[in-house]
């Protein structure tokens, strides 16, 4: 049994499967395994999962001691870099090149941020230009970022950015987001606005980035006025717009999910392809890390179940979105009726939507309908999970559709 | 100091030039103005291997670019440059565009180019099921491939430097004027005087034209932006296909790269700043809607680099070569310059030859190994016996792109050694992928600032 991939959601899942008696080997290719907690030095994690407050770094070492203290194997400098044609997987290490087979395998690969090109941002090509992830690590090496910073974005990532740069005694000069509000909550929004005195610029996007070796000013529009302005600043964080980090996922020629962009999962977190299962925020870009690691540890049974002599299910049924929902996780429904990963599905939306009505349908069946308080971009909502045993597992898709608002 | 041969300029032109002549025995010192050899318009093309097909017939750029094709081809199977022949087809959208197909044969046939063939619509969408619609037939010019841009002319100045040839970078030439029978020229603070001179400054060549009293060469650079999709969307391509060209342009290109990506482009726009590398709202837009009717599925993929390069356009349609007593001139060398850079070289050599240089030949030349850092052959990620024999070459440490801990140290040791980031992606592919830095950036840096114990 292989797990790929030791940030939060591949050692929980470790963590379970070794609570089940399963022998499991951990693959993560970063030279210490604990995933992106280890660059947020912030407190917060650990409430869902270990019922404890902890920092970033603290949750990742503690997560993999009791790990190791099971009896996994956590390789590090160990990166999975493809399949051979047999679906066995392709690892390079400091002790070789090797071809690993497993009776199972849970892909927790998890999810990087959008960096500037592929958001297409004109300009020249200076230094200066990072994200969140590469922010951090920056910091935590102890390496200069710069003076005066421009952060993309106003989600709860954004946020975090803000105080990564003032711990680097770096200036914010703004927030900026395309949407009419921020995506955090009150409280953060206040904290920046009241203690590091950020303005938060929304309906801006970022028009252009100019400097010749480091980055001088960014040209930003106004997209209500359509008027442009120019702000001085040395460094341009660009923060969240995760993506799932699917290379391998799509290197197996598991099924992708359009909204999602992860692979295809039934509410066992079983892909398209038998024997193989996905995990945490490789599902969706990022949740919370407990959140994830939930999702690693719901895998685990899912594993359990099928290294016991389980089937796998004949078909996904998938389940669509419509605009503005963005994407649904699980995004299948299988004739194993699971329950989810925290027993409901997460819900996200492109736009701000206050009481929507949302509707599951399969064909002309309804099989769930109901409201929301709210869905916020970028923020994950709840929905119950109580109709999957209504879905015929032998039918066509599932669609789920905001019917007003 | 006293030198037989200056070149100014270590482009792919330069470099290959400071190689060609470095064979011989001579003492030549190749500057460069930027902090890097191939750092300029070199770095940023669509790094084709051109057969010439296409050429104006008679001019020295459809000589010049057959031979460099044959040269560079052997040179790169020798020193490990990332080639591969892929052939292109040349699509017509329009019945209008298939039957300008008989003047290209005919004008390849001019050329000496014979291989040239039609394809069938259905042919086409046999060769290339992920065209979009409205193909009406190609052409297929089955010599044309892809090149590595970055390691060539470090190849060339790597192998100019292993035969004593001297490299300064960081030294832009400030003042040049003639002494007797040679030069005197000012680079990055420092004198040095020559016999010989070549001019091979690229967009700044009109510059340093002027400054030995020349006024009759301007170099307009037009900008060409281009937009490179992840790796995930190679499998949509096996060809690089082609526009059929109209008066003024050769039209919007899809191609593979060495690297395995798929890339889309060039614009063309002429620009005034010959430092202004900038893409721009409008040239992605443009470059995206013809994307998308090209291969509409390339639009789905994400994009992994927008990079813009300045050409070094003259008024005239061919190269501009000259040598007039000491100095050669080579400017406006265009998109072919790439796959002409060897024959460039061996024609400046003839001629500074002719006007009276000693070119006796070295008894050792050195030969030289280039890191490989195409997909096409075995990287060190994947070698079995280079990780046994340094267990560095299995740490990888730029996911995105396999790049290994060992790669990255003999990128900052080698001969011509990385002393900055845009230097180690070069060489090495780091940073150059998906992510951009998400993941390794800060330990690239932290490496980079090691080797070189100073700080970023």
């Amino acid at each position: 049994m292989i797990v790929v991939g030791g940030g939060p959601a591949g050692l929980a899942c470790a963590l379970e499967l070794r609570r089940r008696g399963i022998d499991v080997t951990v693959l993560e290719r970063e030279q210490q395994a604990g995933g992106i907690p280890r660059h947020c030095e912030h407190q917060g994690f650990g409430i869902r999962d270990l019922r404890r407050l902890q920092s970033g770094p603290r949750y990742a070492q503690h997560y993999l001691e009791l790990v190791r203290e099971a009896g996994a194997a956590v390789l590090e400098e160990t990166m999975v870099t493809g399949w051979t044609g047999d679906g066995a997987l392709e690892v390079t290490s400091p002790s070789g090149r090797e071809t690993l087979e497993a009776d199972a395998i849970v892909l927790a690969t998890g999810c990087r941020e959008r960096p500037r090109p592929a958001r297409l941002v004109p300009g020249s090509r200076p230094d200066g230009v990072l994200t969140t992830g590469l922010l951090q690590q920056l910091v935590q090496g102890g390496l200069p970022v710069g003076r005066r910073a421009l952060v993309v974005g106003a989600e709860h990532v954004s946020f975090s950015a803000v105080l990564t740069l003032r711990h680097a005694r770096t200036g914010v000069v703004g927030m900026t987001t395309e949407l009419d509000r921020h995506q955090s909550f009150s409280l953060v929004r206040a904290g920046a606005a009241l203690r590091y005195r950020v303005p938060l610029w929304t309906r801006t996007a970022v028009a252009a980035i100019h400097g010749g070796r480091r980055v001088e000013e960014v040209e930003l529009t106004d997209l209500d006025r359509g008027v442009t302005r120019r702000v001085a600043c040395d460094t341009v964080v660009f923060t969240g717009d995760w993506i799932p980090d699917q290379e391998l996922a799509a290197g197996l020629g598991l099924d992708l999910d359009p909204g999602t962009r992860g692979p295809r999962v039934d509410t066992g977190l079983r892909t398209s392809r038998p024997g193989v299962f996905a995990a945490g925020n490789l599902l969706h870009g990022a949740e919370p890390a407990d959140v994830a690691a939930l999702s690693g540890r719901r895998a685990a049974s899912s594993v359990a179940s099928w290294l016991s002599g389980g089937n796998w299910p004949k078909q996904l049924v998938p389940a669509a979105i419509r605009v503005p929902l963005h994407w649904i996780s699980p995004n299948a429904v299988s004739d194993r009726y699971d329950v989810p990963p925290r027993e409901h599905f997460l819900l996200r939306s492109s736009a701000f939507l206050t009481h929507p009505r949302l509707e599951i349908r399969q064909g002309e069946r309804v099989l769930w309908n109901g409201s929301l308080r709210r869905l916020v971009p970028g923020r994950s909502a709840s929905l119950p999970a109580g109709w999957i045993t209504e879905v015929d597992a032998a039918g066509g898709r599932l669609t789920v559709t905001c019917v007003a608002n | 100091m006293s030198r037989d041969v200056v070149i100014v300029g270590a482009g792919v032109v330069g470099a290959a030039i400071a190689r060609e002549l470095s064979r011989f025995e001579l003492r030549c010192t190749l500057v460069e103005a930027a902090p890097d050899v191939g750092a300029r318009t070199s770095k940023a093309n669509t790094a084709l291997l051109h057969t010439g097909f296409d050429a104006k017939p008679g001019t020295l750029e459809a000589r010049l670019v057959p031979r460099g094709h044959a040269l560079l081809t052997e040179y790169a199977a020798r020193t490990g440059i990332p080639l591969e022949q892929t052939g292109a087809l040349l699509v017509a959208w329009s019945e209008e565009e298939r039957v300008a197909f008989a003047g290209i044969i005919e004008r390849a046939n001019a050329n000496g180019y014979e291989t040239i063939r039609e394809l069938s619509a259905e042919e086409l969408h046999e060769r290339e099921p992920h065209l979009g619609p409205g193909a009406e037939g190609a052409l297929e010019v089955s010599g044309e491939g892809i090149v590595c841009p970055f390691t060539t002319p470090l190849a060339f100045a790597t192998d100019a430097v292993l035969n004593g040839c001297e490299l300064r970078r960081s030294a832009p030439v400030t003042a040049i004027e003639r002494v007797g029978d040679g030069f005197r020229l000012d680079a990055g603070g420092e004198a040095v005087t020559t016999r010989y001179l070549v001019n091979a400054a690229g967009q700044h060549a009109d510059q340093l034209h002027r400054l030995l009293g020349h006024d009759d060469l301007t170099i307009t650079p037009r900008r060409g932006e281009l937009i490179v999709f992840d790796k995930l969307a190679r499998p949509l391509l096996r060809h690089i296909i082609l526009a059929v060209p109209t008066g003024t342009t050769k039209g919007v290109l899809v191609a593979p790269t060495v690297f395995g990506n798929i890339l889309l482009g060039p614009t063309a726009q002429d620009v005034e700043d010959k430092e202004d590398t900038s893409s721009t709202a409008e040239g992605i837009a443009y470059l995206r809607s013809e994307g998308r009717r090209i291969v509409p599925e390339l639009l789905e993929h994400e994009v992994t680099a927008v990079y813009v390069g300045l050409r070094t356009a003259t008024h005239g349609p061919d190269y501009r070569i000259s040598v007039d007593g000491g100095y050669a001139c080579v400017a406006g060398i265009r998109s072919t310059g790439l796959t002409a850079s060897m024959a460039i070289a061996e024609h400046v050599r003839d001629r500074l030859g002719e006007a009276g240089l000693e070119l006796r030949p070295r008894a050792d030349t050195a030969a030289v190994r280039m890191p490989n850092i195409g997909e096409f052959a075995l990287r060190p990620f994947a070698d079995s016996e280079r990780i046994a024999e340094d267990a560095d070459y299995g740490r990888v440490a730029c996911f995105c792109e396999r790049v290994t801990r060992g790669e990255i140290r003999d990128a900052l040791t080698a001969t011509v050694p990385a002393v900055d980031l845009d230097g180690l992606r070069r060489r090495t592919r780091v940073l150059m992928g998906r992510c951009q830095g998400f993941y390794c950036g800060a330990e690239v840096r932290a490496l980079l600032v090691e080797a070189q114990h100073r700080t970023w």
